[in-house]
């Protein structure tokens, strides 16, 4: 016998391969990289924060009950320091005197979306109360202060905090200032009262 | 607290799977019913409990009323009994005392060296305990349905008590009030070799322990070494109250095989799914390659 | 200019214009690589290795981003990616079950090559490639078993370093040198961590590379054993061979199917099978001061530990008696007088170091000997299989029952393997050692011996 063994036209880059080959083969095709794709999901979602990452990120409740007027309270939500400060009139005051000198007045940019309950007056739910995340929005070093007017160089007449390594003045609402390497106002993190003298910072449900 | 009484969602098909999973893996190696290398037979405990979310729900109450004083399970995250039926403030509320939070895994209190001071040995985490205590003998959860009903009143020991599955147990009876007073009968049949004559001799060895803890001993010489391994008989003075702590023990059992192995459901769902879609691709795969091989001669 | 003229077109024209070798290995080590036309089911065991290793190295990967390679963190790292990774637990199983299904995978692998002489000139290298990357596998398992942390990775790593330690002489040194402790702690953790994550893979691959290159220059054996290369059509091509892709690629697709439907029943309905695949002790941490009461290695080894178990005092006169019976019929059968003197000499100094009191080496060393010799042996089966028929079909009837006693001894060998010791077990294992290793110390002969069957000169094809 010296037939060969495959009938000719039959090589895998032969362009006359049948029509029952052609659509056998997309249809095994199709169904087997829908098989590949279900059995990558675990493994692309394995990439996604752990139950671990989640707890420590979770919403952190801070008592507020001690702190005096004029007095700030750093706590901690995923990493980054939480501002709290209580504001004395004075300090409101020189927030409403900054409305013309700050960049976003209004807190309209998308960049850090400031909260609805936060788009007011004072960027904040109670007035007297800000809670702000104390991370510049230039480059992400954490801003000094609060300082009262006339206390530091680079905010002159104004009060307010100083990022140390490129010199950008935000206002005690957080509002940056005109002209400042940071383009945003300081991110207000989501969060809710508990009651007055509980605040729960990285949660703002209703429920 | 009112557990919810709705049951999980899960198939007859894979609780029969998980039964079917269970028993393969006491077939293998299983030795007969009286118990190997001299050791007891453990009592089964009821598989189906482990997919009842009532039960569940009973068991962690269990656990965090009874266990968690000395045990941790600090693999086990407390919101992870979201998926027995309980809500995040719900385990907030009844299970988790002191300061920790849903978030967080569950820790015991205590201080591990204290314990180990107390009680000889710092008592195991309960993270993967039915797995842990699985042998090729016995299924864990049966190994730990046995143990918590197994305790006898005994003067003796050092804390009062003894336990059939773990003789000398270093863990005190903590359900004692719970369980009620037992009176307990252990036989077992020991082969005694005279020093003088070497002539083996077969003796029935029968304990019997009051309620209070004192115990009598008989002896009797049988003719040959009988079936082996050691029985007990419990007979309790309210029935009532045994059966309703027996129910307990299956819920806190269930509770923790669920901590164990807490995606089995999970696992057995999908992998139904994943067969039938196997057996499609393999009807398919089938078809191409015999659309390829009909050429060859 | 160096750029090549390329037949194809497109984007597939423009590659091979830059890096003709693409398509000229594929055309190679593919689409004109003529395999055998008549494979059989024993022939899909190549392909699933292959498919088994991808499974175990993507999975491994996923589960390095997750797993700590240190004593205080590596059992909660595994619980960790079980419960808190998501996706955690399909992909801890599929490592677990794939290390089981690896070797038996490989088990029947080489089962083939045993039924069809595909050991045989000229494939002795393929063969040895072959017994190196199931040496390296061993070990990639044996590294990877003490990440978990639990008692039996722990006891276990300990005894086998321990083997090392029975090496006379040396021993000790080398078992501290080994563990880079006094005991097995951190540093042997982190070191087979390196060595189960990388090193190892990659002389796996290397070995996969030149396996497969071996075979492709000589060509497939097949379950005739005959050489399909004798008759090739005007071309060149074998007329008894198909192109490997597309008949085998399919052919395989059907068959990993399949392979899959097993695998997957496995990992979703029972991943610690019954406490062989995942062991029930290895869900307690691991305990220096505490052993479990028993400690049996994984399935996979326990053939060649029933060996090492087997070697007893009482047994090394058995041995004894059984290197003098070889080395009389080794000496009685070689007309070269050197030969003849050295394996006389050889035979008195074993006999010596068995034993002769004061001199003698412990039955433990000897049953480190006796394992490494069973698994060694592997390695001599080129040469010592004389049959004049390469292919099982074509040999007497009872040369295949030989091969499925020598089977049914190492099964039973691995079930004692992981059962406690008695009395009575020991016994039956150094029965079915003596088995195991008469079945390959013995084979020079019986493998001449018998009927052959006339091997035809075509392979047997019924087309389907």
């Amino acid at each position: 016998m010296s037939t060969t063994t495959v009938t000719e036209g039959d090589g895998p880059l032969d362009r006359s391969v049948d029509k029952e080959r052609r659509a056998t083969i997309a249809v095994a095709a199709a169904v087997g990289g829908a098989g590949l794709i279900a059995a990558a999901v675990p493994f692309v979602t394995s990439f996604s924060p752990s139950e671990r990452a989640r707890a420590a990120g979770a919403p952190v409740e801070v008592d507020i009950a001690g702190i005096a007027p004029g007095e700030m309270r750093t706590t901690e939500w995923r990493g980054r320091p939480v501002w709290i400060l209580n504001r004395t009139p004075q300090m409101l005051e020189s927030i409403r005197r900054a409305d013309k000198e700050v960049a976003d007045p209004k807190s309209v940019r998308t960049a850090y979306p400031t909260p609805a309950y936060a788009r007011n007056e004072y960027r904040s739910i109670k007035p007297e109360l800000l809670v702000a995340v104390g991370i510049c929005t230039h480059l992400g070093c954490s801003p000094t202060g609060p300082y009262a007017s006339g206390t530091n160089a680079m905010l002159g007449s104004n009060a307010g905090f100083l990022c140390p390594c490129h010199g950008s003045v935000f206002d005690l609402a957080g509002r940056v200032f005109q002209n400042m390497p940071a383009p945003d106002n300081l991110e207000i993190p989501p969060h809710k009262y508990l009651s007055d003298t509980l605040v729960l910072v990285g949660d703002d449900s209703k429920a | 607290m009112n557990p919810m009484t709705t049951s999980l969602s899960c198939s007859s098909l894979t609780r029969a799977a998980i039964s079917v999973g269970l028993g393969a893996s006491i077939l293998l190696g299983a030795s007969a019913a009286v118990g190997s290398e001299g050791g007891i037979a453990m009592d089964s405990w009821p598989v189906d409990r482990g997919q009842n979310a009532a039960s569940l729900q009973n068991g962690a109450r269990l656990f965090a009323s009874y266990c968690i004083g000395c045990h941790s399970a600090s693999l086990v995250r407390w919101n992870r009994l979201q998926e027995i039926g309980l809500t995040s403030a719900q385990i907030q509320q009844y299970l988790i005392s002191g300061n920790q939070k849903v978030g967080d895994t569950i820790r015991t209190g205590a201080a591990p060296g204290d314990q180990k001071r107390w009680f000889g040995k710092t008592p195991p985490d309960l993270s993967v305990i039915t797995r842990a205590r699985t042998s090729f003998e016995h299924a864990g959860a049966d190994y730990i349905y046995t143990l918590l009903r197994g305790y006898y009143r005994d003067a003796s020991a050092p804390n009062g008590w003894n336990n059939v599955a773990y003789p000398n147990i270093a863990m005190p009876h903590v359900f004692w009030q719970e369980q009620g007073p037992r009176e307990t009968r252990i036989e077992s049949t020991e082969a005694r070799k005279d020093a003088k004559t070497g002539a083996v001799q077969h003796v029935q060895v029968v304990t019997t322990y009051q309620p209070d803890g004192t115990s009598s001993r008989t002896e009797t010489p049988v003719a040959n070494h009988g079936a082996g391994g050691i029985t007990y008989t419990f007979k309790p003075l309210n029935v009532e109250q045994s059966r309703r702590f027996d129910a307990d023990a299956a819920d806190l059992v269930a509770f923790l095989a669920f901590i164990t192995d807490p995606t089995a459901g999970k696992r057995v769902t999908i992998g139904v799914w994943v067969l039938i879609f196997l057996a499609f691709f393999t009807v398919i795969a089938w078809r191409l390659n015999a659309v390829y091989w009909k050429k060859v001669r | 200019m160096a750029e090549h003229k390329s037949q194809y077109t497109g984007l597939l024209g423009w590659v091979d214009a830059r890096m003709p070798t693409a398509m000229s290995e594929f055309k190679k080590h593919m689409s004109e690589y003529y395999a055998p036309k008549n494979f059989n089911f024993w022939y899909i065991f190549g392909g699933l290795a292959i498919v088994v290793l991808v499974i175990q190295i993507v999975s491994g990967i996923f589960l390095t981003m997750h797993y700590k390679p240190d004593a205080g963190l590596a059992f909660a790292s595994v619980e960790y990616i079980m419960r808190d990774v998501p996706g955690g637990w399909f992909i801890r199983y599929m490592h677990s079950t794939g290390a089981s299904f690896f070797f038996i995978v490989v088990y029947l692998h080489m089962f083939r090559a045993l039924l069809y002489g595909s050991y045989r000139r000229p494939r002795e290298l393929l063969w040895i490639f072959g017994c190196l990357l199931f040496l390296m596998l061993m070990a990639e398992a044996f590294f990877g078993y003490l990440l978990p942390w639990g008692q039996m990775s722990y006891w276990g790593a300990q005894v086998i370093v321990n083997l090392f330690g029975a090496i006379p002489f040396i021993g000790p040194e080398l078992a501290l040198f080994i563990r880079g402790d006094y005991v097995v702690g951190d540093a042997t953790l982190n070191r087979f961590f390196a060595f189960h994550v990388i090193a190892i893979p990659l002389v796996l691959l290397g070995l996969v590379v030149a396996h497969i290159i071996a075979l492709h220059d000589v060509g497939s054996n097949n379950p005739d054993g005959v050489e399909i290369k004798a008759h090739t059509d005007a071309q060149g091509r074998p007329l008894d061979g198909v192109p490997f892709h597309p008949y085998y690629t399919v052919h395989d697709l059907y068959w990993l199917s399949i392979f899959l439907l097993a695998f997957f029943a496995v990992l979703f309905f029972w991943p610690e099978m019954g406490g062989y695949f995942l062991e029930w002790n290895n869900f307690i941490p691991a305990d220096p001061l505490v052993t479990p009461s028993h400690i049996a290695p994984v399935w996979y080894f326990t053939p060649y530990y029933s060996i090492l178990r087997a070697v007893t005092e009482q047994f090394m006169l058995v041995l004894a008696v059984a290197a003098i019976g070889m080395s009389a019929l080794l000496v009685l059968t070689t007309s070269n007088s050197i030969i003849r003197g050295a394996i006389a000499a050889f035979s008195v100094l074993l006999v010596v170091l068995m034993l002769v009191p004061g001199v003698k080496l412990d039955p433990k060393f000897w049953g480190v000997v006796m394992m490494g010799a069973s698994v060694m042996i592997f390695f001599a089966m080129p040469w010592l299989d004389h049959s004049p028929a390469r292919s099982m079909r074509y040999r007497p009837k009872w040369h295949f029952w030989m091969l499925i006693a020598w089977v049914v001894a190492f099964l039973i060998l691995g079930y004692l393997g992981t059962q406690p010791p008695s009395p009575s077990k020991i016994i039956v294992a150094q029965v079915l050692t003596l088995v195991y290793f008469a079945f390959f110390a013995l084979m020079p002969w019986w493998s001449r011996m018998g009927e052959f069957k006339p091997v035809p000169d075509r392979i047997t094809f019924v087309p389907h």
